[in-house]
């Protein structure tokens, strides 16, 4: 009998550079099976992208590729060479926060805030393509990031108050 | 070292009963915010757990020769590595640190392994070869009673019996009925995970950790490692997330362990999977009821006999089945009593605290008996809730009389009165639907239901257990710093500790440090709604001795009595008029330095007749369900929440909604969708593919009103209120399908099966 955690190799071991928040990085000896999450986390000190369940179903650690909201678990760090990431620390200015940032503070959406990097991400995305969602395209956009603190109604308050500030803005 | 731990903080002014928001809401929506699975030192190990694969068998012998050839192994160790007990537990040292020579349940620690990269970690785990010999599974908790003892402490964690009054006394209407709960998951999002450093001269270790309650964390890994108690230092990293499932020990002494023998810092994570496996679910619950009333509607008496799964190891069972059996009958007027409840060891995993802590499963018991009593009855169930409805002078089940606030029949009121949602359009949006995306559901076929619930649970620990908290406050340089181990999980305790201590000290710059044990004194766990009642008010309590201090020395210095100070706003002042600073200024060139515990009202065990004043505290909630079954595909819509609650009086209102929110996502988790699904002992489904958590398309709409009625004793007035919003919103939500479709539903979750082919049957 075996115990768990089974992996056959940890073998070939690759180096390659990645260009996270405009800026590239040096990856050295990494595992050819490292998940784009891991090399970020544990490879580059970028530790805002979580680990909750590194299998795409919960969002913790949504970023983007290319200006695509992916799950960096699911993306092998090897085949994102070449490519635009975008991480949660990469969005907001120096010491500022952005409108989605500050929403999330205000409107009470974060409590323990392991989900809470992921939904910045998730939210931006939306309201990128979509300023103005509707109640239930909002659920549906962020439906990929599980909260297990809020219930969501305090997420849902930050989307429609950011919606708000930016109609606001541009009037 | 450390590149960061959860960073001191520093707040924008909020005093007590404003939405002040997070100290810590700037970092985390910055992803700066450190969880313990986060950190990082210097030189640091990667460790993984060897767990067993048996649901329980002898171990014959443990191979680690291949793990330890692993190139970039460090460590491996066992049970004979543990240095001091080889056993821990919350309320007895029933469960092992690494297993010898028998394994109780899938997923029990065997072994740990250190290695430089955590892939090498979990690949040498892999190469420990460990041989058993199958023993016959105990996995029926009804058999477990009889049953031949799995372990030395025996079978029988706890069988409570309550009686009271005549237990021959009979109704004019008699309703009975068998209900049972699935076992659920914390699921918190940030997995278990902690970094140990070990000191320079190994005699000691700190451990950057993610726990309910430092303190006892540090007790017992100090045993557990032979230590004394202070070479053993915790301090609380950012904790993603905790429910309960962060009570008992984890990876904590592993980690330690690692650290100490490799002279490195040592970093373990748990991934998904082995956080299944790895902490205590929520109870499995069986449990029988018949109730009598008159033909008015007046209840006489309640029979039950409730039988809770605990698993493998004790945990907290005793003290769950303590809050099954005294909340069994709900927040009603029950003059005859005969209960008997009984908590029980399997080879099933282990169970232990879960938000509600055995309340929730009694309280789907008894609203779904309320449900059936009032239709046969053919009354309103809203009416026979409120005729029944306990309140201040009434006792409970244990004789307790109720002597602080509890507006239970306010809170069903009002819960009942608030507005309900607009119907079901004839051509709604699909993802307004049953099933949401990607489902295919028949308008035609869907149908509205309303359901209703109530609860009442304790706050703080019972039974006679001083749970006391700890806070110190400083000054100096102008600085004001509190200390309080209240381990902050979420629930926003950061908060309410700054709005506390600015409010006391009328001061808005205040620093909270670091949850840590070597500063400060225990705070107790955060658990049983119990951290803004007990640590917000020992920091209120230093925060005044703190406040009293300075008025003394401000009044010292003018040669003043210190009666002759008032403080009007933010200002010391003296009558003369000599003296009028603000407290800023006033606590210039100060060192102030107090410390205070904070006990509530003492407790008492129950007697043999399960009789006593067990509890400190009661909070009462109510929730009206608003649901859309599909039919065909037995899928549900959970449309509408509305509830009251009883919360004393909000601190942080805007906290307290999140609070209400968040208990009411996972009330309906259990409802319609969490279950941990364990077959022949082993769980089918440790991933969050599998076990589904609630997402933003379950969420329903939250209508909630509070009712505030400060409780005597509290700080300011304020009861927990963590809890309530999770126990009676899952037998709302069961009651508003039943509502809809007819169905009896004894059992939760609610499977898409149970309605579409329960349905099928009763020619739905």
């Amino acid at each position: 009998m075996t115990g768990t955690g089974s992996i056959s190799d940890i073998e070939p071991r690759l180096g390659y550079s990645l260009r996270v928040n405009g800026r590239d990085h040096e990856v050295d000896g990494a595992w050819v099976g490292d998940s784009l999450l891991r090399v970020l986390r544990d490879r580059l000190g970028l530790s805002g992208s979580k680990n909750a369940c590194e299998q795409g179903e919960c969002g913790s650690c949504s970023v983007r590729l290319d200006g695509r909201l992916v799950c960096s678990c699911l993306v092998l760090a090897a085949t994102a060479v070449g490519r635009e990431i975008t991480t949660i620390e990469g969005i907001a200015p120096e010491d500022g926060l952005t409108d989605v940032q500050d929403a999330m503070v205000t409107e009470g959406a974060v409590q323990c805030g392991f989900c809470t990097p992921g939904l910045v991400m998730a939210i931006h995305d939306l309201l990128d393509r979509n300023p103005a969602p509707t109640a239930l395209e909002t659920r549906e956009a962020i439906s990929g990031n599980l909260c297990r603190c809020t219930g969501y109604g305090r997420i849902f308050a930050a989307v429609d108050s950011t919606v708000a500030s930016r109609r606001d803005a541009a009037s | 070292m450390i590149a960061d731990t959860a960073p001191a903080v520093r707040e924008r002014p909020g005093r007590v009963g404003e939405s002040a928001p997070r100290p810590d809401g700037v970092p985390k929506v910055r992803g700066e915010f450190a969880y313990s699975s986060d950190l990082y030192a210097e030189g640091m190990l990667w460790g993984a757990t060897v767990r067993s694969t048996q649901v329980h068998a002898r171990v014959r012998s443990v191979d680690v020769s291949a793990a330890w050839a692993t190139p970039g192994v460090r460590a491996v160790i066992t049970a004979s590595d543990v240095p001091g007990s080889a056993h821990y537990g919350l309320d007895s040292d029933d469960q092992p640190v690494f297993a010898a020579g028998v394994v109780r349940h899938v997923g029990e620690p065997i072994a740990a392994i250190a290695a430089d990269r955590p892939e090498t970690a979990r690949l040498a785990a892999s190469r420990v070869v460990v041989d058993y010999e199958p023993l016959a599974p105990l996995l029926d908790p009804e058999e477990s009673l009889t049953a031949e003892p799995i372990h030395p402490n025996g079978n029988v964690f706890r069988h409570l019996p309550i009686r009271k009054g005549d237990p021959d006394a009979v109704g004019d209407v008699v309703v009975e009925g068998t209900y049972t709960t699935g076992m659920q998951d914390q699921a918190f999002l940030g997995p278990e995970s902690g970094l140990a450093i070990p000191d320079d001269d190994g005699g000691g270790v700190e451990l950057f950790i993610s726990t309910q309650w430092l303190h006892i964390d540090r007790d017992q890994v100090a045993a557990c490692l032979g230590l004394p108690p202070d070479k053993v230092r915790l301090t609380l990293s950012g904790v993603g997330g905790a429910f309960g499932a962060r009570e008992d020990i984890s990876l904590q002494v592993h980690v330690c362990l690692l650290a100490l023998v490799t002279a490195r810092p040592v970093k373990m994570v748990y991934s998904r999977e082995e956080s299944f496996l790895g902490h205590v679910h929520r109870h499995p619950a069986r449990m029988w009821y018949r109730h009598h009333a008159t033909h008015d509607g007046v209840l006489v008496k309640v029979e039950a006999r409730l039988l809770l799964d605990g698993g493998a190891y004790l945990s907290s069972s005793h003290h769950v089945l303590g809050n099954a059996a005294s909340f069994a009958v709900g927040p009603y007027r029950v003059p005859n009593v005969v209960i008997d409840s009984w908590n029980v060891r399997t080879n099933n995993p282990p169970c232990g605290a879960m938000r509600g802590f055995g309340v929730v499963q009694a309280c789907f018991g008894h609203e779904s008996q309320m449900d059936k009593l009032a239709r046969a009855l053919g009354r309103d169930p809203v009416e026979l809730r409120l005729m029944n409805a306990l309140g201040p002078g009434d006792t409970g089940v244990t004789g307790q009389r109720i002597t602080g606030t509890l507006p239970m029949a306010e809170v069903i009121a009002r819960t009942a009165a608030l507005p309900m949602p607009p119907d079901l359009d004839d051509e709604p949006p699909m993802l307004a639907l049953p099933g949401g995306a990607g489902r295919t559901a028949d308008r035609a076929r869907v149908v509205r239901g309303v359901g209703f619930a109530a609860n009442y649970k304790n706050l703080m620990y019972a039974e006679g257990f001083d749970d006391f908290s700890t806070a110190r406050c400083r000054i100096e340089h102008g600085v004001v710093t509190i200390d309080c181990a209240c381990a902050e999980v979420g629930q926003g305790f950061v908060t309410i500790a700054l709005q506390i201590a600015r409010e006391v000290l009328r001061i808005d710059e205040v620093v909270l440090a670091p949850a840590n044990t070597a500063e400060v004194g225990s705070a107790g766990s955060t658990s049983a709604s119990r951290q803004t009642w007990m640590s917000g008010g020992a920091v209120e309590a230093a925060c005044t001795a703190a406040r009293d201090r300075v008025l003394a020395e401000v009044a010292g210095r003018v040669g003043l009595p210190v009666s002759d100070l008032d403080l009007r706003g933010d200002r010391v002042v003296s009558r003369d008029g000599r003296i009028d600073l603000t407290m800023t200024e006033a606590i210039e060139g100060l060192v102030v330095d107090e410390v205070r515990e904070f006990h509530h009202a003492r407790t008492h065990p129950f007697d043999e007749h399960g009789q006593g004043d067990a509890h400190v505290s009661f909070a009462g909630a109510a929730h009206r369900a608003v649901v859309d079954v599909d039919l065909d595909l037995g899928l549900v819509r959970v449309v509408q929440i509305a509830t009251a609650q009883d919360v004393g009086r909000a601190l942080n209102p805007l906290s307290v909604g999140g609070q209400i929110e968040g208990g009411v996502a996972q009330g309906l988790g259990l409802a319609l969708m969490e279950e941990i699904l364990v077959d022949d002992g082993r769980i089918r489904n440790a991933s969050f593919t599998d076990y589904l958590v609630p997402t933003a398309l379950d969420a329903p709409e939250v209508v909630w009103s509070l009712i505030e009625e400060p409780e005597p004793g509290a700080p300011f007035g304020a009861k927990g209120v963590g809890e309530p919003p999770v126990v009676s919103s899952t037998p709302a939500i069961v009651s508003a399908i039943r509502a809809a479709t007819g169905l009896d539903l004894t059992r939760v979750p609610v499977r898409p099966e149970d309605l579409a082919l329960g349905g099928r049957e009763h020619g739905l």
